[in-house]
C-alpha cells in the first residue's frame, strides 16, 4: 500500500492531484483586496461595545446602565434582563450545555460578558462600555478542576437543576478488568503524571460579527468569523426562535481559525438581537484581550498514564486518568457521543490488546471552550500522554526509543486495526515514517555525539514522537453535533462552455480549499483546475455541511468532490457516447477526455460533451450537468509520522535550543505538495509554541495571565526553529482519492517530541518530567532539583 | 485637528480626532483595508505600515503623528499596474495562508530588501520577529522575502 513518491497523472495544464498549484486565493490576499469580517461596511452601521466581568465569581446585585447611556452617540445598552425578556439570556452550546449570552444572576468567569452597548462610533461604544456599573457580591473563585471537585467547593452552575456538583461528565472506554489483570503480570509498570496546560488557538484575526436583520423582511445577513456556516445558522434557528430559511450566514475570508472561530459566542447572538431590534446593522469585532480571555480556549488536562512491560519490551496494556478543567460553560464543539472527544486515540500507535481510558470534566470559574486547537477532538493531549509515556518506559526498561517504538507499532499487516479503545485505524506504515525520520536526522551520529558532548559537560537530546491522528469525523452513525450527522457536501455546476463552479459546505480560513478541492475535480474530470472556481462560507449558496475543523475537509468534503465529479463523468460518458455514436462500454477515459477504444483519433472532449450536456443532449436524458452529493464517510481517517527533534539545553540556564527538527508526515494522497507542507510548517510553529512559551494561567482569584500577546507568547521568526520535511505516502483505503487530511498533524504529533528532546538530555541527571511549557525556568529548577538530592 | 498626509501616493488633508489611530484613520476614513488589526498592543505587527519607508505598528501610532509624513500601505506596492517583487514572491514561494498577517509581513520584507539588499536567513528572521504568523511556520515567509531581495537585485542590475 505504501508508496513514496508523487506521480501526477494529470498534466500540469489540468492540475490534478500532485501538482503544487500556486494558490488562487493569493491574487486578493497579497494586494490586500481580502475580504474580512472587520472590513465590511454598511450603510448606517453602528457598533457594538461589551462590558465585561473583571472577577472570576460572584453574584450581580446591580447594574446601572445609566451612565452608559448617557454618553451621545449611544442607541442602546443590553443587558441580561433585557435579553431574558426575548428568552435569550441563556444560549445551547455545541456540547448541549446551557451558557449565559449576557450574565442575569451570576458572573463565572473573568471576562465574562455582562453588558453591550450599541453606538454610532466603535470609539464611543469601547468609552460607554467602560461607564457600565455593576455590584457584585464576590464569591469563591474555583482556578482548578482538583478544587472544584472538592465536596465543599462552591456550585458553579447553580443555574442548572440537576446540577449538584461541579462535576461536568464522566466518560469511559476500554476494558477494565482486562487492563487490570495485564498489569498483575507485568514485568513493569511506568506511569507518568502530566499537566497539558490551558492554551489558545489565538488566530491574527480575532473573532466578530456584522449582523444585518432587515425589519421588514425578517431577513438575518450575518457575516461571521465561522469555521461552521451552516451549523451556526442552525444554532442560530434554535436559539433565536427564526426561520431558517430567512438566516443567511456569511464567512467571508478568515484569519486563521485553529477550532477558535467554531463555538457560537455570546458577541454574535448580542449583535443579532440589536440588529433585530434597532433595525441597522450591527458590528462588533472582539478586541484581542478579549479574544484570549473569554472565547474557546484549549487543552487543560490533567492526565496520569500507566504502561504495563514485559520482560522483553512488549506493552501489555495502557491505563489513563485523565480530568479536565472545562471553565463555566461546557462548551467544546465534541461529537455528542464522546464526552472527552476522541481523546480515547491515547492508545497511540502501538499493538496491544487492553487500555482502559477513564475521563472526568469539572466546571470552574475560567472562560469555556475546551475547542479542539489545530486538532481533532482532543488528540492532541492524548498523542502527547502517549509519546511521552513510551519514551519515559522505554528508558525505564533500559531500551532506545526507537527501537521500544519498533517493537510495539502495529504492523502494516494488520491494518485495518481495531484499538482497544474501539477506532479501526485505516492504514498505515509506522516503521517506516520512523526509520525515514531516523535516517534524515542521521540518529546513530547525534545519540553518538550527545554522549561525546556530555563528556564536554553539554546537553544534548535527541527526542522523537511517532503519532497516529484521528480525523475526518465521522460516519454519521456515530458521530455528531447536537444531532447533525458529521456528513459533508459538495455540489458541482459544469457551465456549457466547460467551466465549472464547485460548492462546498466546508470554509477555508487559511488552507487553501479554493484551489485544492478545484485540483480534486480536474483529476476526476479532466477540467483544469484553473477552470473551476470554489465558492465555501455562504450558506444561501452553498450545500449544508458541518464546517472545517478537525481535518475534516479533506477526509469529508474533500470526498464529497470526488464523489460528484465521478458521478458527472458517468454522466458524460453517457453523452460521450450519444455524440461519437458509440457504445458506452467501447469508451475509454483519459483525464479530460473520451475515446473509442481503438480509434483514438474518435474522441471528445469534457468541454465538447459539458456544451452537449446543454445544446444536444441524449433525447431520453435529462439536460445538465450538474449535481450535488453529501457524504458520510465509512470510517474516518488516521495519518501518521514521526517527528524528531534535536536540542542543546545550556546548563547554567536552563535555555534551550532546537539543532534540528525534521517530520516525516504520511497523510495519504497529497493533492497539492506545496500546500501539505505548509500545513506542516505552521502546525510545526504551534507545537513549538506549545512546548516552550504559549499558556494561559490563572492567579487564585481567576484572573486571567495570559491576556494579551506580552503575557500569552508566540514565537516570531526568531524562535521558531526551522523544518525539515519528509513524506510516506499509504493511501486511506476508505477515501475515494486516498487522502487523508493534513491540517493538524503537526500540532498533534510536535509537542511531545520538543519535550521528549529536552527530556533525553537530562534524562541521566534524573529528570524524567517537565510539565509544559518547558521554559527554561523550569528545566533550571529540575536540572536543580534532580542533581541536589 | 488638521493634518495633511500622503497615502500611496495620494495627499489628504483630513480633520481628524487627536485621538484616532492612524490603522482606523487609514481603515475606516481612507478605506485601506488591507492594514488589519490583530492585538491593539503593538505585539502582533499586522497593522504595520510604513512611515517615511519605515515599518510602523499602525495599531499604537495616532493619525495626527502621520502630519507631513508619507505613508506606505499594502495597496500602494503594486506600481502602474505591476505586482511588486514582494507580491509575486509571496505567492509563487506560498509564503501565505490565511492571509491576515500578509500585508505587513510583504511592507517589513521590502522595508528590508530597500536597506539590506541581500539579506541573510537570519537577517530576514529578525526583521519580521515583529510581525507573527500563527499559519505558516514563517518557513515560506522567510523563503518569499529572499526571493523578491534576489529578483529586486537582478532587477537593479539589469
Amino acid at each position: 500500500m505504501t508508496t513514496t513518491a508523487h506521480h501526477p497523472r494529470t498534466t500540469p495544464e489540468i492540475g490534478g492531484l500532485g501538482h503544487s498549484r500556486r494558490r488562487v486565493e493569493d491574487a486578493r490576499f497579497i494586494e490586500g483586496r481580502g475580504n474580512y469580517v472587520d472590513d465590511i461596511e454598511l450603510p448606517g452601521m453602528l457598533y457594538m461595545a461589551i462590558h465585561r466581568s473583571p472577577i472570576a465569581h460572584g453574584r450581580i446585585l446591580s447594574i446601572d446602565t445609566s451612565e452608559a447611556e448617557a454618553v451621545e452617540g449611544v442607541l442602546a445598552v443590553v443587558t441580561g434582563e433585557l435579553l431574558a425578556q426575548y428568552n435569550l439570556a441563556w444560549m445551547p452550546t455545541l456540547s448541549g450545555d446551557t451558557q449565559a449570552v449576557l450574565a442575569t444572576d451570576k458572573v463565572r468567569f473573568q471576562g465574562q460578558e455582562v453588558a453591550a452597548v450599541i453606538a454610532t462610533d466603535r470609539y464611543i461604544a469601547e468609552d460607554a462600555a467602560e461607564l457600565v456599573q455593576v455590584e457584585y457580591e464576590d464569591l469563591e473563585a474555583i482556578v482548578t478542576p482538583q478544587r472544584a471537585l472538592d465536596e465543599d467547593a462552591p456550585l458553579i452552575r447553580d443555574d442548572k437543576e440537576d446540577q449538584e456538583s461541579n462535576l461536568c461528565y464522566t466518560w469511559e472506554s476500554g476494558d477494565k478488568a482486562a487492563v487490570e489483570a495485564a498489569f498483575s503480570e507485568a514485568a513493569k509498570v511506568v506511569s507518568l503524571e502530566t499537566f497539558y496546560p490551558r492554551s489558545h488557538p489565538a488566530p491574527l484575526e480575532t473573532c466578530g460579527i456584522v449582523a444585518d436583520v432587515d425589519s421588514a423582511t425578517g431577513q438575518a445577513t450575518l457575516y461571521m468569523t465561522s469555521q461552521a456556516p451552516h451549523a451556526h445558522r442552525t444554532v442560530f434557528a434554535l436559539v433565536a426562535g427564526l426561520p431558517e430559511q430567512n438566516i443567511r450566514i456569511v464567512s467571508p475570508d478568515i484569519g486563521g481559525g485553529f477550532g477558535n472561530k467554531v463555538p457560537v459566542y455570546p458577541g454574535y447572538v448580542v449583535a443579532t438581537a440589536a440588529s433585530l431590534v434597532i433595525g441597522k446593522p450591527v458590528k462588533w469585532v472582539e478586541s484581542r484581550t478579549e479574544n484570549l480571555i473569554s472565547t474557546g480556549f484549549a487543552r487543560d488536562y490533567y492526565m496520569k498514564g500507566e504502561l504495563a512491560v514485559d520482560d522483553d519490551g512488549k506493552i501489555l496494556a495502557l491505563k489513563v486518568d485523565m480530568l479536565s478543567d472545562q471553565g463555566a460553560f461546557f462548551a467544546d464543539a465534541q461529537p455528542t457521543k464522546f464526552r472527552a472527544g476522541l481523546f480515547h486515540i491515547v492508545t497511540g500507535s502501538y499493538d496491544y490488546p487492553a487500555a482502559y481510558v477513564s475521563t472526568r470534566g469539572a466546571y470552574t470559574n475560567k472562560a469555556p471552550g475546551g475547542v479542539a486547537y489545530r486538532c481533532s477532538f482532543r488528540v492532541t493531549e492524548a498523542s502527547y500522554m502517549i509519546e511521552r509515556l513510551v519514551q519515559n518506559a522505554a528508558y525505564e526498561i533500559g531500551m532506545d526509543p526507537a527501537e521500544f517504538r519498533a517493537k510495539n507499532f502495529i504492523k502494516p499487516e494488520q491494518f485495518p486495526y481495531a484499538t482497544p479503545t474501539g477506532f479501526v485505524y485505516d492504514s498505515g506504515d509506522y516503521e517506516k515514517a520512523m526509520r525515514l525520520a531516523m535516517d534524515m536526522v542521521g540518529y546513530d551520529e547525534v545519540q553518538k555525539e550527545k554522549e561525546e558532548a556530555r563528556h564536554e559537560g553539554r546537553l544534548v537530546g535527541i527526542g522523537m514522537a511517532s503519532f497516529t491522528e484521528v480525523v475526518g469525523a465521522g460516519h454519521g452513525e456515530d458521530y455528531d453535533i447536537l444531532g447533525l450527522k458529521m456528513f459533508d457536501s459538495a455540489e458541482l455546476r459544469v457551465h456549457p462552455t466547460g467551466k465549472a463552479i464547485l460548492k462546498l459546505g466546508v470554509r477555508s480560513q487559511g488552507q487553501g480549499h479554493e484551489t485544492t478541492f478545484a485540483q480534486i475535480v480536474a483529476e476526476e474530470l479532466g477540467i483544469p483546475a484553473s477552470d473551476v472556481k470554489v465558492v465555501e462560507g455562504d450558506t444561501d449558496n452553498t450545500p449544508y455541511g458541518l464546517g472545517t475543523y478537525a481535518s475534516r475537509s479533506t477526509p469529508v468534503a474533500g470526498a464529497a468532490t470526488a464523489m460528484i465529479s465521478r458521478k458527472l463523468r458517468d454522466k458524460a460518458k453517457k453523452i460521450a457516447a450519444h455524440l461519437l455514436e458509440a457504445s458506452e462500454d467501447d469508451l475509454e477515459w483519459e483525464p479530460g477526455k473520451f475515446s473509442v477504444a481503438g480509434d483514438p483519433d474518435s474522441s471528445v472532449t469534457i468541454q465538447d460533451v459539458a456544451f452537449a450536456a446543454y445544446t444536444n443532449p441524449p433525447p431520453d436524458m435529462e439536460a445538465g450537468l450538474e449535481g450535488v452529493n453529501y457524504y458520510d464517510p465509512p470510517n474516518m481517517t488516521y495519518p501518521f509520522g514521526t517527528y524528531i527533534v534535536v536540542v542543546e539545553v545550556d546548563p547554567g540556564s536552563g535555555q534551550w535550543k532546537v539543532r534540528r527538527m525534521v517530520a516525516v508526515d504520511d497523510c495519504g494522497v497529497r493533492i497539492n505538495p506545496m500546500v501539505v507542507e505548509g500545513q506542516i510548517h505552521g502546525g510545526l510553529a504551534e507545537g513549538y509554541a506549545m512546548s516552550s512559551m504559549q499558556y494561559i494561567t490563572f492567579d487564585d482569584l481567576g484572573n486571567c495571565i495570559g491576556s494579551n500577546f506580552s503575557d500569552y507568547l508566540i514565537p516570531t521568526a526568531w524562535e521558531t526553529p526551522r523544518f525539515e520535511l519528509g513524506e510516506t505516502v499509504t493511501p486511506s483505503p476508505h477515501h475515494p482519492i486516498g487522502a487523508k487530511g493534513v491540517g493538524e498533524s503537526a500540532t498533534v504529533g510536535s509537542p511531545a517530541a520538543f519535550v521528549n528532546a529536552v527530556i533525553d538530555a537530562l534524562w541521566h541527571l534524573g529528570v524524567k518530567n517537565i510539565d509544559m511549557p518547558v521554559s527554561s525556568d523550569r528545566v533550571w529548577a529540575a536540572m536543580k532539583e534532580a542533581t541536589s538530592g | 485637528m488638521k493634518i495633511t498626509v500622503t497615502v500611496n501616493g495620494t495627499e489628504h488633508s483630513p480633520d481628524v480626532e487627536p485621538r484616532l489611530l492612524l490603522v482606523d484613520f487609514l481603515r475606516s476614513t481612507l478605506k485601506l483595508t488591507g492594514t488589519h488589526i490583530g492585538c491593539d498592543t503593538t505585539s502582533c505587527g499586522v497593522c504595520t505600515v510604513l512611515v517615511d519607508g519605515t515599518p510602523v505598528k499602525s495599531c499604537t501610532y495616532f493619525a495626527v503623528q502621520a502630519n507631513g509624513r508619507s505613508i506606505t500601505t499594502v495597496e500602494g506596492l503594486k506600481q502602474n499596474g505591476q505586482l511588486a517583487p514582494i507580491q509575486e514572491a509571496f505567492k509563487e514561494h506560498h509564503g501565505l495562508q490565511c492571509g491576515f498577517c500578509t500585508p505587513a509581513m510583504m511592507l517589513v520584507g521590502s522595508a528590508l530588501i530597500e536597506e539590506n539588499p541581500n539579506p541573510s536567513e537570519d537577517d530576514v528572521r529578525w526583521a519580521i520577529s515583529g510581525n507573527l504568523c500563527r499559519c505558516t511556520g514563517y518557513m515560506n515567509i522567510v523563503k518569499s522575502i529572499q526571493a523578491a531581495a534576489e529578483t529586486t537585485r537582478q532587477g537593479a542590475s539589469s
